[in-house]
């Protein structure tokens, strides 16, 4: 497959019903104490991972944010390794190191979630100027929020893409809150128009339907190929749950990610079964998540925790470990 | 051996890096058409291309953030932040991402990556333009600092940090650029974490870097003619520093001395200090005795910031205390 082929409807929906039960496993887990620190969630935002990864390669590149347990996942992140990591496990991606909010994986060119807002964009825009070095053909993506947008290195990560026309996708996942506040109280301009003042240009599209986002993706993805430089794709979505889980959500009224219409999952599964997918191949989706999230937690209860010596060794390639 | 300036063997150290391995990149602010602010990146672009070596714009946060990047995705990129000072606006992309990257995502990527700062100096740049900042970031594990004090070490730790698979901070005291000095045809490989005993002695150890190895050997210098023999010991790396061999000079020598531009509170000096009073208490037979800059920002006029700067005088004078 080339990043440039359409991914099948019905692959897209396996792969939110991954994020979807994976997340919501995790929700359970964090509440049962067996995950520790904090954890954000995109449930509800879904597609834009599933959309956006979807268009591209193995070789493409994918910065992330603190909400990144779906574009980690739809980038390809073995699931064991994920829930591994995330309940603090030696065998996890990351030995244990980063939790939640450091998932990354180099095989798959997954540069890492990031817990400092707006961090990754210039990770990414470094990445791509790596792919336009070597010649490589290979796209450098980043998701980030609309909270990002506020952060000072947004502007000088957009100007550098720009005047380079460096091979970078912008994902601005457009969830309407900055934590715990209103976009509308945060940003004086609109995500399209912040990037399209540097030249670059900018899509905005409905974030939860994947179709679409898939769609757009594409073919940003195809054109900074062709024709280089940096595209924009503002996808707007909702948050269903909280800034992080336990948040009390006093500021907002609350989502009900079931009952809603946008849910991004039930959306693609009105439309495949309207276009005569059979409901047991609907339904597999779901099972199959549930199959393979029930499977990897085991897998991860059953992993040891991690040594504190081999971490101390890790700080430096090549030095021995320090008082 | 050859006669070159400072300047000139870090432009020397990058050419023959850039030469030997294609995956190494240079950006920054007016590092390539301008040849960077002191000149050491003078010839490069023509020498490399416009693809290698670029111009930035003023963006210290997306300089050092895609120095990041790109380190993650197969370059080996060297940056210039034109003042040390300026590293203020780069401290997440150094701090949080570059010094943790290879920790926190399990050894599954090297951040081979260099961040050059001209610091400290003397030239009346005022107090945003002359800082020595360079023990914030030898206080972050992750990162590496070296700081080269003479002519054969500007090349030499220049090419040990871009070969190094950790990120690596190169400081440069900006009153040593134009200082000459002998490059050797065939450089020694220097190690990082390796100090140089700059001048042997028997009475007193000075442990130094960067601008004040001069000034520490003119301390000794003086100190020789009133029959006080001190050995100077030129760190050359902060991050890791040589324990070993400034324990072994204490040994030697049972007096300790540091000095260093940068503020002496909280500095390189108070480490190097704490670590001998535990490991090298036994040694010591006086107290251990710091120089450095006074707790005030850099003064901009000519004779405030001579004051502010410590001379051979202070530093003997140290000499002399620790040995009374």
């Amino acid at each position: 497959m080339t990043a440039a082929d359409s991914v099948a409807p019905l692959d897209l929906l396996r792969t939110m019903r991954l994020i979807r039960e994976a997340e919501l496993r995790l929700a359970q887990l964090f509440a049962d104490g067996e995950v520790p620190g904090f954890i954000h969630l995109s449930v509800g935002q879904e597609g834009v991972a599933a959309g956006v990864c979807a268009a591209l390669g193995p070789a493409d590149t994918l910065a992330s944010n603190h909400r990144g347990h779906g574009h980690a996942l739809a980038k390809g992140l073995d699931l064991e390794r994920f829930f591994l990591e995330i309940m603090g496990k030696a065998e996890g991606m990351c030995k244990g190191r980063g939790g939640s909010m450091h998932v990354a994986d180099a095989a798959v060119g997954m540069l890492g979630a990031n817990g400092i807002v707006g961090a990754g964009l210039p990770i990414a825009v470094g990445s791509a100027l790596a792919h336009q070095v070597k010649k490589s053909g290979a796209v450098a993506a980043v998701f980030f929020g609309d909270g990002a947008l506020a952060e000072g290195v947004m502007h000088e990560s957009f100007n550098l893409a720009s005047i380079w026309r460096l091979p970078v996708l912008f994902v601005c996942e457009n969830n309407g809150w900055s934590e715990f506040s209103p976009t509308a109280r945060q940003l004086a301009a609109t995500p399209t128009a912040l990037a399209e003042s540097h030249k670059i240009i900018a899509r905005s599209i409905d974030g939860n339907d994947v179709i679409a986002v898939h769609d757009a993706a594409r073919a940003l993805v195809s054109e900074i190929r062709s024709a280089g430089g940096p595209r924009f794709l503002e996808c707007r979505t909702t948050r269903v749950r909280g800034h992080f889980e336990g948040d009390p959500q006093k500021y907002r009224d609350a989502v009900d990610a079931a009952r809603s219409e946008d849910d991004p999952i039930g959306r693609l599964e009105r439309r495949l079964a309207a276009d005569g997918v059979p409901a047991a191949d609907i339904k597999s989706a779901e099972r199959d998540a549930i199959a393979r999230v029930d499977a990897a937690v085991a897998r991860a209860r059953a992993g040891a925790a991690p040594t504190f010596d081999a971490a101390l060794r890790d700080v430096y390639a090549n030095t021995e470990a320090r008082p | 051996m050859s006669e070159v300036r400072f300047g000139q063997a870090i432009n020397r150290a990058l050419a023959d890096a850039m030469a030997a391995d294609e995956s190494v990149v240079l950006f920054g602010e007016d590092v390539a058409a301008p040849g960077g602010p002191f000149g050491v990146t003078r010839g490069l672009l023509d020498r490399f291309g416009a693809e290698r070596v670029r111009d930035t714009p003023i963006s210290e946060a997306a300089i050092v953030g895609a120095a990041v990047g790109a380190a993650m995705s197969g370059l080996k990129p060297v940056v210039e932040i034109m003042f040390m000072d300026f590293v203020t606006l780069s401290m997440d992309a150094l701090v949080n991402q570059a010094a943790k990257a290879r920790f926190m995502f399990g050894g599954q990527y090297a951040l081979p990556m260099v961040v050059r700062l001209p610091h400290g100096g003397g030239i009346n740049a005022g107090p945003q333009h002359s800082q020595c900042l360079e023990a914030w970031l030898a206080h972050v594990p992750g990162l590496k600092v070296v700081c080269p004090a003479t002519v054969a070490d500007a090349y030499a730790l220049t090419r040990a940090a871009i070969a190094d698979p950790d990120p690596v901070i190169v400081v440069e005291n900006k009153s040593l650029y134009a200082v000459k000095g002998e490059l050797p045809e065939s450089m020694p490989n220097v190690t990082i974490g390796k100090a140089d005993i700059a001048r042997p002695g028997r009475d007193a150890t000075i442990v130094t870097y960067g601008a004040m190895r001069d000034v520490s050997l003119a301390a000794a210098s003086a100190l020789a003619k009133d029959g006080i023999e001190a050995e100077v010991v030129d760190l050359r790396s902060l991050q890791p520093w040589d324990e070993t061999a400034v324990l072994a000079s204490l040994a030697r020598t049972h007096r300790l001395v540091i000095a260093h531009e940068a503020v002496e509170a909280f500095g390189i000096g108070a480490e190097i200090a704490a670590r001998m009073a535990d490991i090298g208490f036994d040694e010591l037979d006086g107290p251990i005795v710091r120089v450095g800059a006074p707790f005030m920002p850099v003064p901009f006029a000519k004779e405030l910031e001579a004051r502010y700067r410590p001379d051979a005088t202070r530093i003997a004078d140290a000499v002399r205390r620790t040995l009374a």
